[in-house]
C-alpha cells in the first residue's frame, strides 16, 4: 500500500474488494496480426508484459499502437496469434468474457453521458457481473474513493472536467476488477493542467500491481512509470527495453529519428 | 356582402357546429386519440424491431428490415389502409369481430412503424460508436450494450422526430373512414363530414379542423421545446472553474500521488 488515504476510504475500498493492492496476470502477445480487410495493421508481434508491470508503447501516428490494444482485448479481432493470460491462450474464449478481465481506457472518455459517475461505474458489475444492486454500487463508491471522485459521484459526465471524466472511465474499467488494465492515449484528450492528476493515477494502479498496456504520447510518463518500453512504427516493433535503454540508449534510426522529433 | 354572407354561411354556421359539438368531443376525438395512440404505440414497437434489425450486423435481418421499410413507405397510407382493412377483414373478422377498427389501427401502425424504423435507426446511428465500444470493453455482449446504453440514448434524440410522427399518424387516423367505421368508432373527420352532410354546409368540417389543430399545434410547439432543450442542453450557467482548483482538490485527497 503506497497511497496515504484517509483510513475511513481505505476500510472501505478494501471492504468491498478484496484486492485493493491488485494482482495483475502476466500477458503474452504471440504473433499477434490485425488487419483491416486485406491490409495488415500490425504484423506478428509478440511481446510479454510480467505481472504487475507496466509496459508504455510509444511510435508515431499510424504505427499500429491503437490498433494493437484493440486486439488484445478482441473489440478488433485478430487476423491470427494469440493473446494468452497467465499463460493460458485466450483464444478460444467468448470475447465478452475475456474482456470482463481486461478493463479499457479511451483516449474520449467514453462514459455514458445518461448516467451519473456513479453509474457509470456501477453498471457494469451490476448488469454484467451480476452482483446485487446494493453490492455493486458500494463497490463503485470505492472505486470512485479510489480515483478522488467521491464528491461528483452524482454529477453527470457533462458536468466534469475532461481530468475528471478520465479518472470516472479508469474506475468504471477497475470496478470490474480486471487482471489487466489497456489505456489507449489516456491524455491525449485532456487539458494540459489536468494531465498530470491522471498520470499519476495511472501511475499510482501501476506501482500497486496491475498490469498495464499503455499508449501514450506522454514520454515523460513512459519513462518514470514504466518498467518496459515498447517502440512500435508501421505494425511492427522495432524495439524494446527498459525505459533507461529506449530514451538514452536507442539503437534503431528510426527510434532516434522519432525521439529528436517529439522530445 | 352576399359573397361574404355565403362563406359564413358555409363555413361558421355555429348553430350547426353547435349540433356536432358533442359529438365531436365525445366519439370524434376519442376514436382519434384512440387510433392515433394505439398506431403509435404499435408502431413504436414494431419500429424498433425494424431499426435493430436494420442496423445489425447480418444481413439476413437487415434486407427484410430495409423491404418493409421501402414498401411502407413508399405506397400511399389509404392504399395500405384499404389493402390490409379489406384484405384481412376475414382474419378481422375471427379475431375481433365484424368491426374494421382495429385493422385500421394495425394498418397506421404499419405505415407508422416503417416511418418510425427509420427515425430510431438514425437516432442509434448518430449515437457515438465509442458508447457501444465503451459497453463491449467493459465486457457487455451486443444486445445488452445497445439495451442498456445505445438505444436509450438514440431515442433521446429521436423524441422531437417522434412527436412529428404522432402529429402525422393524427392526421393519416381520418383514411380509416374508408373502411366504413360503426357510428360509435367514428373518429373527428367522419363524424363531421356525416354532420357536414345534415348541415348542408361545411362548418361541421370547420369545427373538426379545429380539433384537428387543437390537437397537433400544441404538439408541434412542444416538438421546438424539446428540440431546443435537447440543443443547448440542460446545463445551466455557471461560473468559470479554473482547471488548477481542480489539480490542487486532488492533490489534497491525496490521490494523485505518486508512487
Amino acid at each position: 500500500m503506497t497511497m496515504t488515504l484517509p483510513t475511513e476510504t481505505r476500510r472501505r475500498a478494501m471492504t468491498t474488494s478484496a484486492n485493493y493492492d491488485y494482482s495483475g496476470a502476466a500477458l503474452d502477445l504471440r504473433d499477434l496480426t490485425l488487419a483491416y480487410g486485406d491490409i495488415e495493421v500490425v504484423r506478428k508481434i509478440s511481446l510479454r508484459v510480467e505481472p504487475g508491470t507496466t509496459t508504455c508503447i510509444i511510435g508515431p501516428s499510424g504505427s499500429g499502437k491503437s490498433t494493437l490494444l484493440r486486439g488484445i482485448n478482441r473489440l478488433h479481432e485478430p487476423k491470427s496469434g494469440d493473446v494468452l493470460l497467465d499463460g493460458g491462450s485466450t483464444l478460444a474464449e467468448q470475447p465478452d468474457q475475456l474482456r470482463r478481465k481486461i478493463g479499457m481506457v479511451f483516449q474520449h472518455f467514453n462514459l455514458f453521458p445518461d448516467h451519473t459517475a456513479l453509474e457509470n461505474v456501477a453498471l457494469s458489475p451490476w448488469k454484467v457481473k451480476r452482483l446485487a444492486k446494493k453490492e455493486a454500487f458500494e463497490l463503485a463508491h470505492a472505486r470512485l474513493d479510489e480515483v478522488g471522485l467521491r464528491e461528483r459521484a452524482d454529477h453527470k459526465p457533462r458536468d466534469l472536467s475532461g481530468g475528471q471524466q478520465q479518472r470516472v472511465a479508469i474506475a468504471r474499467a477497475l470496478a470490474m476488477e480486471p487482471q489487466v488494465m489497456l489505456f489507449d492515449e489516456a491524455t491525449s484528450a485532456l487539458d494540459p493542467e489536468l494531465v498530470n492528476g491522471v498520470l499519476n493515477l495511472m501511475a499510482s494502479l501501476s506501482g500497486r500491481g496491475m498490469t498495464m498496456v499503455v499508449v501514450t504520447h506522454e514520454m515523460g510518463f513512459a519513462r518514470r512509470a514504466a518498467n518496459q518500453v515498447v517502440f512500435m512504427d508501421e505494425g511492427q516493433i522495432v524495439e524494446t527495453g527498459t525505459p533507461e535503454e529506449i530514451f538514452d540508449r536507442p539503437q534503431s534510426a528510426r527510434l532516434q529519428r522519432f525521439l529528436s522529433e517529439v522530445l | 356582402m352576399d359573397l361574404l354572407d355565403n362563406l359564413t354561411k358555409t363555413f361558421f354556421d355555429f348553430q350547426a357546429m353547435a349540433d356536432v359539438l358533442p359529438q365531436l368531443l365525445q366519439v370524434g376525438l376519442v376514436n382519434t386519440l384512440v387510433i392515433s395512440l394505439a398506431a403509435t404505440a404499435i408502431g413504436c414497437v414494431l419500429g424498433m424491431m425494424i431499426a435493430l434489425m436494420g442496423i445489425s450486423p447480418l444481413r439476413w435481418l437487415r434486407w427484410p428490415a430495409r423491404v418493409y421499410t421501402d414498401l411502407f413507405r413508399g405506397l400511399p397510407a389509404i392504399l395500405t389502409i384499404l389493402l390490409i382493412g379489406q384484405g384481412f377483414a376475414r382474419f378481422s373478422q375471427q379475431l375481433f369481430g365484424p368491426s374494421p377498427y382495429p385493422l385500421g389501427i394495425i394498418a397506421l401502425s404499419l405505415i407508422s412503424s416503417a416511418y418510425i424504423g427509420e427515425i430510431f435507426r438514425a437516432g442509434i446511428l448518430a449515437v457515438d460508436k465509442g458508447q457501444l465500444e465503451a459497453c463491449r470493453a467493459l465486457g457487455m455482449g451486443y444486445g445488452r450494450a445497445m439495451r442498456l446504453v445505445v438505444v436509450p440514448q438514440g431515442i433521446r434524440r429521436v423524441l422531437p422526430a417522434l412527436v412529428n410522427q404522432f402529429i402525422s399518424i393524427v392526421k393519416d387516423s381520418s383514411l380509416v373512414y374508408f373502411l366504413g367505421l360503426l357510428v360509435s368508432e367514428r373518429e373527428l373527420f367522419r363524424v363531421g363530414q356525416d354532420a357536414a352532410v345534415l348541415s348542408g354546409n361545411l362548418s361541421p368540417l370547420v369545427l373538426a379542423g379545429l380539433f384537428y389543430l387543437i390537437v397537433t399545434v400544441p404538439l408541434t410547439h412542444l416538438v421546438n421545446y424539446f428540440d431546443q432543450r435537447f440543443r443547448t442542453g440542460r446545463r445551466k450557467a455557471a461560473p468559470p472553474v479554473s482547471g488548477l482548483r481542480e489539480v490542487a482538490e486532488l492533490e489534497t485527497a491525496g490521490t494523485a500521488e505518486s508512487r
